[in-house]
């Protein structure tokens, strides 16, 4: 039997008197298209960055691709893209240089091939040789992707990914499903959530409070047709 | 010519394509990649990293050999010769602390640690590229200030492999302190009280301008608990064959710190100590 790609069993995590992860379980299957939704401080991101090994779990266990995120870090995590939230950037060194340096990270030498099809795909290649301090915010967000992506990942996490990324971006970021990479995605922009992801998971202190198909989710209070955004209310308000 | 303009599509090769992965050589390329970045920052920015420096242990070596020249001698050597040896092991010292901590507080204030927290590098890795780019950029400020000041005083070098060990052994305990302040602040004014309140005392305290012979009793028996004093102490013993105390008690001095501060960085690493929550 294979291994989903994304196993959440039992995890907990308390920043003090904060619980931010309440025992969360998840399994997310390969190829999937997930959608990862609630309102701030709901745990998200929290949950997003113990999978990527920043946080460590007070409790249970994350796997990626059957690897365990704390005693197989190396293989969990070369199988990982994270296009984090934050607009970060190292301001020292040009976009070719930081796809070069993240490609050394994960242990790939020789990879401009790779690197110069990124990007063109997402229009860098007149900014190759731009410093990052020079970029505008939604070319910035494009350098996430490309750092993300250095590695050939098959499971990508998309942190709030299209936060003033224009309409082009956001369709190139859509397809990286079609070729069967999993995605999780976590917005607040909803409609993106229901028109993207198969599946979704609603987020609220710390807790799964609902986990469906998003077509079961629509259909959930009843034969009145409604929005996922009116589900998320729903759900968030019981 | 025409700019080539695609629409944003990004197509990745089919799951279960990914490049073989060869765990030791991914490691070492992975750690060369971490030193070549450390290297490649500080370098982008030499004239702040390397020529500043340089400069300011030039205006001590003016100032001080131009009150005491005359003077002073130290362990019957001219007293801008004394000076020399000591100046560039400071400056090696300071800027290899200055090279880890600046940028890991750099990295953590914009946020731009999570691309070395997200790749599959070990701890080991990561702490080991941090010090050794900081012994480089020690080594290359050291060169530096030698190329600079060697001229205005008769050097020599009776015993040119103590120079290296002490140079790489020094460059390597603070490069190492250095990643434990950079890790421990959250804040710069943190990263500059460690550098103000600790690193620059134990420098300027350690007999880089004097002898500790020079010293009172009690002050001499105080600056033997200083490991900075050893470094240098053992460092000028390259140059001119004399020393406050033996090479070898101080090799073991500076062996002892280094192993230290290394198992102390090595455990905060490990722990992923206000790297990983």
């Amino acid at each position: 039997m294979t291994s989903p790609a994304i196993r959440v069993a039992g995890v907990a995590k308390h920043f003090g008197a904060t619980c931010a992860l309440d025992g969360i379980d998840l399994d997310i299957a390969n190829g999937e298209f997930f959608g990862l939704l609630g309102p701030n401080g709901a745990g998200k991101t929290t949950l997003i960055s113990a999978l990527a090994g920043l946080v460590r779990p007070d409790a249970g266990k994350l796997e990626v691709m059957g690897h365990d995120v704390q005693s197989d870090y190396r293989n969990a995590r070369r199988l990982l893209g994270v296009v984090p939230q934050e607009l970060v950037f190292d301001p020292f060194f040009s976009v070719r240089e930081t796809l070069r340096i993240q490609s050394g990270y994960f242990g790939i030498r020789g990879n401009d091939d790779w690197i110069d099809e990124i990007l063109l795909n997402l229009d860098l290649t007149a900014k190759a040789d731009a410093n990052m301090r020079t970029l505008s915010g939604g070319m910035k967000r494009r350098v996430l992707v490309a750092q993300a992506l250095v590695h050939r990942p098959p499971v990508i996490v998309l942190d709030e990914p299209t936060a003033g990324v224009d309409v082009e971006l956001r369709q190139g970021l859509w397809r990286l499903n079609e070729d069967g990479h999993t995605i999780v995605l976590t917005t607040h922009y909803i409609e993106e959530a229901e028109s993207q992801c198969g599946r979704v998971a609603m987020m609220k202190a710390g807790r799964v409070i609902a986990l469906d198909t998003t077509a079961n989710l629509l259909q959930r209070f009843g034969t009145e047709p409604l929005s996922l955004e009116e589900v998320f209310v729903r759900v968030m308000n019981t | 010519m025409t700019a080539r303009h695609a629409q944003p599509s990004v197509s990745l090769p089919p799951t279960g394509r990914q490049p073989p992965w060869d765990g030791p050589a991914a490691g070492m390329i992975g750690f060369w990649t971490l030193f070549y970045k450390e290297v490649l920052r500080f370098w982008k920015v030499g004239f702040q990293t390397v020529a500043a420096p340089v400069l300011t242990a030039m205006l001590y070596l003016l100032i001080f050999s131009h009150v005491l020249e005359d003077h002073v001698r130290v362990h019957d050597l001219p007293y801008t010769a004394f000076l020399v040896p000591g100046l560039v092991m400071m400056s090696i010292l300071q800027n290899a602390f200055a090279n880890s901590s600046s940028s890991l507080i750099q990295s953590k204030v914009t946020g731009s640690i999570v691309f070395v927290l997200l790749p599959p590098i070990s701890y080991r890795v990561f702490g080991a590229a941090y010090v050794l780019a900081a012994v480089a950029r020690g080594l290359v400020v050291g060169i530096g200030v030698l190329a600079v000041t060697g001229w205005f005083a008769e050097l020599r070098f009776d015993a040119p492999l103590w120079i290296l060990v002490f140079a790489v052994l020094g460059g390597a305990i603070l490069g190492t302190l250095g990643v434990i302040a950079g890790i421990w602040a959250d804040k710069f004014d943190q990263l500059a009280a460690f550098q103000n309140f600790l690193i620059m005392p134990l420098t300027f305290l350690s007999g880089v301008f004097y002898s500790i012979r020079s010293l009172p009793v009690f002050w001499q028996e105080v600056s033997r608990f200083n490991p900075v004093f050893y470094m240098i102490d053992g460092f000028r013993y390259g140059f001119f064959g004399v020393s406050d105390v033996s090479p070898w008690t101080s090799l073991a001095v500076v062996g002892i710190c280094f192993v230290l501060v290394a198992a102390l960085t090595l455990a905060l690493l490990q722990r992923g100590y206000k790297l990983r929550m």
